[in-house]
């Protein structure tokens, strides 16, 4: 610790101790506590305290019957702990009687501060900091603590039971990691007097019937298995294993969460051999006692395991599917298998699971189709892979929220009227079907499946978040549509859709509801992005009346869709799709350029999304060398940056930053590659000097905007701009042609104003720049240096503890004055 | 308690309920679907129209050509459109005492029932209602008279030929009782029959039921209605509505504890949620707009279109429609406008808030102020100098048969530029373009019906539940063009009663008790006698007065003083006979005391018997029975007076007299 601090520490403490002045604010508290621990790791405790006797004086004074805030009483029960971790130290607060007081029945434990949860967290805590060394294992035993973590398990505040469930584990893995002299042997019955106990806790609340109970000991089973994987997690399962089974034979079984939880994290576990604890078969008779609901997460958690029986996968994938088989079933036209499952038995259970109430319905359903979706993109996914049926479902399910389904049978039709017009199960169908787009299916299957996407981008029933799921789901499809193989352009099929799609996509950018606007043309820049190059792709899009809306949306009133439009403008621009806007809105005939357009975005609309994607639009355009802006770069690039060096939005700046990178390398060649291995493309060294490939980048005023933003308020601005100016001073020392530095009173006057600029006034130009003085500049500037300071967080002053420290007593100071003002 | 029911059109009811001792109709409806069966009416003479083929048989007959012409594989009456009449001959409705009116849809047919059937009784409904009525009446006359045709035709109506026309001719129904439009002064007469009432406001009616009117929530003043008498409440909810529009929200918790529910009005488009179908709307609107066309908004005068205005307003801007005119064509349309904003009582919260601002409660106000919506009586005058296109024109009647709607769909139908956007649900948007075709203008379907769709008529019946629900034979199955949708019916328990037009019901509920009132003498002198914790009973000896359907017992007159005179005697003889009553008895028999009490009387051989209803105690010996029932005792012995005067008396002892 820094003498500053030292000297700060006592007034501190006694600041802490004063229950006439109480902490304001306990994130201090917080930070103080993580500031102890950052020394504590680094160095003695011991020592520290011994250098400091006024902490010691702070954790006795804290067991003086006083009216001290409970905030400081955690504090100080969680900075023991810290201490106390190091043995020695540990030794000696003992000697000091200090941790029975603190953490013994004469403690806290028994009075009246008890009551507050974070009195007991804090204790809690402070024992597991604590419980490092053995000492400290024969000093829960002695002060009995372990009782009282039994008792805290079920605290009616969730962070200290389940802080108390995590203690007993962290207790029983020490124990069990044994004094010096080794571990103790396999036998349970060998095990240490404390593992011995918390194993006889968990099997005594195994058996008990209260659920609660069971929760807690499945808890604490489950964070053992998945945290130590030491030999004696084996024994103990297979000591605990018949108590956990024999959960099983009760109905309903009781805590079924966290007995899935548990089993899960067994099977998981690298200490068991699965096959020889009986698991599998504990795993496959779970499977069949939950009911759907429950045994959804099983199974899926199942089928990602990496080595498991066949068997035991199969009936796990069986359960996973049921539902969506109870909706094939309850659909189906006619009689015969629905493809999906083959047995039926256990339909009739889905079914009263899925028909009595809505939101049992609804909520087994979304769950299912997750649980699918997560599984399809896994490699240990089930083999075969039901992908029609599966699609079917999907199709079916969408029918049947949409409406237009027809279900022949009595469970159909009740299905249909649980599910009409469910926004959740929408969005988790059309979720669902757009991952199943990864394969292929059917082509009538296929063919259902765009009728029904369609129906749902035309149902003026569809919710805005529906319609961006539907958008999205049909993306997925149109890329995996069939086609040719060597040709990436859509096919028939898919441009006959296209023409249905288009007048639908029309409307929607006509719709009063801005999400929906917004997901239209987000869609609408992917297909541009995707076919725009395609000539089926293109006729279709030019034959409507989508370029022309979408022109007509970068004066939305809503700055999102302004933002998506201009992005799709750019998008269409690209690809020569674009239109000349349209006459209604300009009467006088007037017709702008969209570049025109955009700039006057750029420099005029009041939100920064739209500004911020004109950005991203001029860097792209300028990347790809946009007929727009190959007919003169440099007024194109001058003119955006001067707008965009004045934007108060610094996502604007820093995206102007990238716009001059990009012609940066345009002009002097891309950085050269580091790697030995990479094709580097032959490209002409400027053969002219340095100086003269540098007047471009003068003549668009890209130093006085890059200088400008490496003072930039908003460090990812200045951090941006400086990596640009070191990757031009690279280039100039890897240039061949190096000049003398020279100094000419020119470079005295820029930095001279950089200087000024850094000290925040920035309003004087610094005029027309020669090469010769930018190269003068950059190289007196301490870039590397500028840069490792921007690296710094920007609170990097103001984290020190000693800043700490001063603060907390300031606040304090201040309210004594407050007090003093008082009398 | 029954139920006569005159009208077919579950929207355009028309109800006589008979309730105690009063005939009360509901609502009367005038089903106009029937003029879909007539040629439009033009403003200007319409060459195309006026040049359409006479219809002719299959056998080349052509004796009908005049009456009926033909257009695109369709047949229509070339005469003046008529309307399809309540029931009359079900039940003498100069017998109705009043009329209860929900809302003003559901009184169109009211000057054919107040002037031409002898109708003597009132009307009763709210203030908006009686206003906007007359402004859809007064709209409907003059659409039709300003037009006169001098063709009527009758022909066609004879049974025997209108079973040799093609459908949906052949198929229509009672057209003998067709009428034509009544007059304004008809008009003018039937509602000066009409008593105003307010929400809540509870209205006599002989002193025999209360009813009251309660807010249904789906157009200005809209109502449902409450009969009830002391110990019976029927509910009578005719178009209502649970979404949050202009009008104040639907009263639903007075509904409760209802005998009978009678049910109709229903939404006419159960599967088009209105929210959807406005955002459709305006979609719509703005592509056509956007490509240089016109739109036509069909439409009644009132009702959803200030609905529809307000979502303009709130979208033109947004969607770039600032420059475009909106224009609204009515003979009312005036009146419309501005009856809306002074109605501010009746008025969603929201809109009631405006007006102590003070503003008008619908921005309608500010586009007119803007410019940007401006209303004409009609086409004619300054309309055409102002007219400017593209444009959006909102103007009537929705059946596309008569009004300004004509004019803009024979000038609009040629250009595929143009769109017609059909909002309101209550004509066949394919039927009403049957004449118009072939047609080249996009047609759109956005009916926007805010009524109670089947959802939340199943959670509303959940609330309210009523003992029975009473509806219209169509909500009863699914529609017929969706039959697996077992949504789209009525699902309560137990299941609704249906009817049909022309139908009688006879409402599933007895009457069993009726409210009297005892005058405080009386009261004070009866004497209860308390015969179980709580209960106490006295008898009563009164003279039941009954007048106006009110029942009061008063104390019986004292016995007359006996005098010579003969009209006194003659007096006295009128007097009910107040002879002294024998005391009540009350209580059980307990058979195991009764049969010791017995013992110890001195009888013997003694045999108790359990039967159905209770016992009978066989006295052998002296050949005696005795059966105990729980409302009677009876003692059978053979002709031995003495012995059955001692039983009786043992009986007795166990009961309390008073």
């Amino acid at each position: 610790m820094d003498p500053e601090c030292s000297q700060l520490l006592p007034a501190l403490c006694a600041v802490l101790a004063d229950p006439r002045q109480p902490m304001a604010d306990d994130t201090c508290l917080e930070k103080l506590l993580d500031w102890f621990k950052t020394i504590t790791e680094a160095g003695s405790s011991l020592l520290l305290l011994q250098e400091n006797p006024c902490l010691v004086e702070l954790l006795c004074h804290v067991l003086k019957p006083q009216d001290l805030s409970s905030r400081v009483l955690s504090f100080s029960l969680r900075l023991t702990g810290v201490f106390a971790a190091q043995e020695d130290c540990f030794q000696y607060l003992q000697q000091g009687e200090l941790l029975p007081r603190l953490f013994g029945e004469a403690g806290p434990l028994g009075g009246a501060a008890w009551t507050a949860p974070t009195v007991r967290s804090g204790w809690i805590q402070g024992l597991r900091s604590l419980a490092q060394h053995p000492s400290a294992l024969h000093f829960l035993a002695d002060c009995g603590a372990v009782d009282t973590i039994f008792s805290l398990q079920g605290d009616s505040s969730l962070f200290v039971a389940s802080a108390a469930g995590q203690l007993l584990v962290h207790i029983l893995s020490l124990s069990m990691r044994g004094p010096a002299e080794g571990p103790p042997g396999l036998q349970a019955d060998d095990w240490p007097a404390c593992a011995q106990k918390i194993v006889g806790h968990i099997e005594e609340s195994l058996r008990s019937t209260a659920a609660p109970q069971i929760t807690q000991a499945l808890n604490v089973l489950t964070t053992t298995f998945g945290h130590c994987h030491d030999p004696w997690t084996q024994v103990l399962w297979v000591q605990l294993h018949p108590l956990v089974a024999a959960l099983l034979e009760k109905d309903p079984v009781p805590a079924a969460h966290s007995l899935v939880d548990l089993l899960l994290s067994v099977a998981r576990s690298p200490g068991l051999s699965s096959s020889s604890c009986g698991l599998w078969e504990t795993l496959a008779q779970t499977l069949s006692h939950l009911s759907p609901t429950q045994a959804g997460l099983l199974a899926l958690g199942i089928l990602k395991l990496q080595d498991c029986p066949q068997a035991l996968r199969a009936q796990a994938f069986a359960v996973l599917l049921q539902p969506l088989a109870c909706v094939l079933k309850a659909t189906a036209q006619g009689p015969g298998p629905s493809g999906l499952l083959d047995s039926t038995s256990a339909d009739s259970v889905t079914a009263d699971i899925l028909l009595p109430s809505k939101a049992a319905c609804v909520g087994l359903l979304c769950r299912t189709l997750a649980h699918l979706e997560l599984l399809l993109p896994l490699p240990q996914r089930p083999c075969p892979w039901p992908q029609a049926p599966l699609l079917g479902a999907a199709v079916t399910l969408l029918q049947l929220c949409g409406g237009s389904g027809s279900p022949a049978s009595d469970e159909g039709r009740q299905l249909c009227t649980l599910l009409l017009g469910c926004v959740r199960v929408q969005r988790a169908a059309l979720d669902f079907l757009g991952t199943l787009s990864q394969e292929t299916g059917p082509p009538e299957l296929v063919t259902q499946v765009f009728a029904v996407l369609l129906e749902y981008l035309r149902s003026p029933d569809s919710s805005p978040t529906v319609l961006k799921k539907a958008f999205q789901a049909t993306f997925r499809w149109l890329l995996s549509s069939p086609r040719t193989p060597g040709c990436s352009d859509l096919d028939s099929h898919a441009l006959l859709f296209l023409r249905e799609l288009l007048p639908v996509l029309q409307k929607r950018l006509c719709s009063p509801c801005w999400e929906v606007r917004d997901s239209g043309l987000e869609f609408l820049t992917q297909m541009t992005r995707r076919w725009g190059g395609q000539a089926g792709f293109r006729h279709a899009l030019l034959a409507s009346e989508v370029p022309r809306l979408t022109e007509q949306l970068l004066r939305d009133p809503e700055s999102y869709v302004r933002a998506s439009a201009v992005t799709a403008m750019g998008q269409l621009s690209s690809q020569g799709l674009c239109v000349p806007p349209a006459s209604p809105e300009h009467p006088g005939g007037q017709q702008k350029s969209l570049l025109g357009e955009l700039l006057h975005i750029l420099s005029t609309d009041s939100e920064g999304f739209p500004r911020r994607a004109v950005m991203q639009v001029f860097t792209q355009w300028l990347r790809d060398s946009h007929a727009d802006v190959v007919g003169d770069t440099e007024q194109f690039v001058a003119g955006v940056l001067q707008v965009a060096g004045q934007d108060l939005d610094w996502e604007v700046r820093a995206q102007g930053l990238e716009l001059a990178l990009v012609f940066l390398e345009q002009t002097l060649g891309p950085p050269r590659s580091h790697c030995p291995y990479a094709v580097t493309p032959p490209v002409a060294a400027p053969a002219s000097p340095l100086t003269q490939a540098l007047q471009p980048l003068c003549r668009v005023r890209l130093f006085e905007f890059a200088f400008r933003a490496l003072f930039d308020c908003d460090r990812p601005v200045a951090q941006k701009s400086c990596d640009l100016l070191l990757l031009l001073r690279a280039k100039m020392a890897s240039s061949s042609s190096l000049q003398e530095p020279r100094s000419s009173p020119d470079v005295a006057s820029v930095e001279a104003a950089l200087q000024r600029w850094r000290a925040g006034d920035q309003a004087q130009p610094l005029g027309d720049l020669e090469p010769e003085v930018v190269l003068a500049v950059l190289r007196s500037m301490d870039l590397e240096g500028l840069r490792g300071a921007l690296a710094e967080s920007s609170d990097h002053v103001e984290k020190s503890p000693q800043s700490l420290l001063q603060d907390m007593l300031a606040t304090v100071g201040i309210l004594g004055e407050n007090e003093a003002d008082c009398y | 308690m029954k139920l006569y029911c005159l009208s077919g059109h579950p929207t355009l009811p028309c109800n006589v309920l008979k309730f105690k001792s009063t005939t009360i109709m509901l609502d009367c409806g005038l089903d106009m679907t029937s003029t879909l069966n007539f040629l439009p009416l033009p403003l200007v003479q319409s060459p195309r129209l006026s040049n359409l083929p006479g219809w002719s048989l299959k056998d080349g007959n052509a004796f009908l050509d005049k009456e009926l012409k033909e257009c695109s594989g369709h047949v229509f009456v070339d005469s003046v459109p008529e309307f399809c009449l309540p029931e009359t001959e079900l039940i003498d409705l100069s017998t109705v005492d009043v009329i209860l009116i929900s809302n003003y849809h559901c009184m169109m047919a009211l000057p054919y029932i107040t002037e031409h059937t002898g109708f003597t009784g009132t009307v009763y409904a709210t203030e908006p209602t009686v206003q906007i009525g007359r402004l859809l009446m007064e709209e409907l006359v003059n659409f039709i008279e300003r037009v006169p045709k001098a063709q009527s035709a009758s022909l066609w109506k004879n049974k025997d030929i209108q079973r040799l026309l093609p459908s949906p001719l052949k198929d229509a129904v009672e057209v003998s009782t067709w009428r034509r439009c009544y007059t304004m002064q008809e008009v003018n007469s039937a509602l000066s029959k009409i008593q105003l009432v307010g929400y809540s406001q509870k209205i006599e009616l002989f002193g025999a039921v209360q009813v009251t009117p309660l807010s249904s929530g789906y157009a200005l003043g809209s109502s449902n209605w409450i009969i009830q008498s002391h110990y019976e409440k029927v509910s009578y909810v005719s178009g209502s509505s649970l979404l949050t529009t202009h009008p104040q929200p639907m009263d639903q918790a007075s509904l409760k504890n209802s005998d009978v529910l009678i049910l109709t009005g229903l939404t006419q488009i159960p599967t088009a949620n209105p929210d959807g179908m406005v955002g459709e709307f305006c979609s719509n609107l703005a592509l056509t707009v956007r490509n240089g066309g016109n739109v036509l908004v069909p439409c009644y005068p009132s009702g959803v279109i200030y609905d529809l205005l307000e979502c303009l307003y709130q979208y033109i801007d947004s969607a770039g429609l600032s420059n475009i005119p909106f224009y609204f064509i009515s003979p009312v349309a005036n009146s419309s406008l501005e009856f809306s904003q002074i109605f501010a009582e009746w008025l969603c919260h929201n809109k009631q808030t405006k007006v102590y601002l003070p503003e008008p409660p619908f921005p309608h106000a500010e586009l007119i102020q803007t410019n940007k919506l401006k209303h004409y009586p009609s086409l004619h005058g300054d309309f055409s100098s102002d007219f400017r296109q593209p444009c959006v024109v909102f103007t009537g009647h929705p059946s596309l048969r008569f009004g300004d709607v004509v004019h803009f769909m024979e000038l609009w139908g040629k250009s595929s530029l143009n769109t017609v956007i059909f909002t309101e649900p209550d004509f066949s948007y394919l039927e009403a373009l049957a004449p118009y075709q072939p047609l080249a203008m996009k047609c759109i379907y956005c009916p926007i019906d805010t009524r109670l769709n089947f959802i939340q008529v199943s959670k509303l019946l959940k609330e309210v539940q009523p003992l029975h629900v009473v509806c219209p034979e169509q909500y009863t199955q699914p529609p017929p063009a969706q039959s697996h949708r077992m949504d789209l019916m009525i699902d309560c328990q137990p299941p609704p009663m249906s009817y049909r037009r022309a139908e009688v019901l006879a409402l599933p509920f007895k009457r069993r008790y009726e409210k009297i009132e005892i005058m405080p003498e009386l009261a004070d002198a009866l004497v209860p006698m308390e015969i179980k914790p709580g209960i106490s009973l006295a008898t009563v000896s009164a003279v039941l007065h009954t007048k106006d359907n009110k029942h009061v017992l008063q104390p019986p007159p004292r016995p007359a003083q006996p005098s010579g005179g003969k009209k006194r005697k003659r007096a006295s003889e009128d007097i009910p006979d107040c002879k002294v009553l024998k005391p009540l008895l009350s209580g059980s028999i307990p058979v195991e005391q009764f049969v010791q009490t017995l013992e110890k009387h001195g009888f013997s051989d003694i045999k108790v018997e359990d039967t159905a209803k209770g016992h009978i105690v066989l006295l052998q010996e002296a050949e005696t029975l005795i059966q105990i029932e729980e409302d009677s005792t009876h003692i059978i012995c053979d002709n031995d007076e003495m012995l059955r005067v001692r039983l009786r008396d043992l009986v007795l002892k166990f009961l309390q007299k008073f």
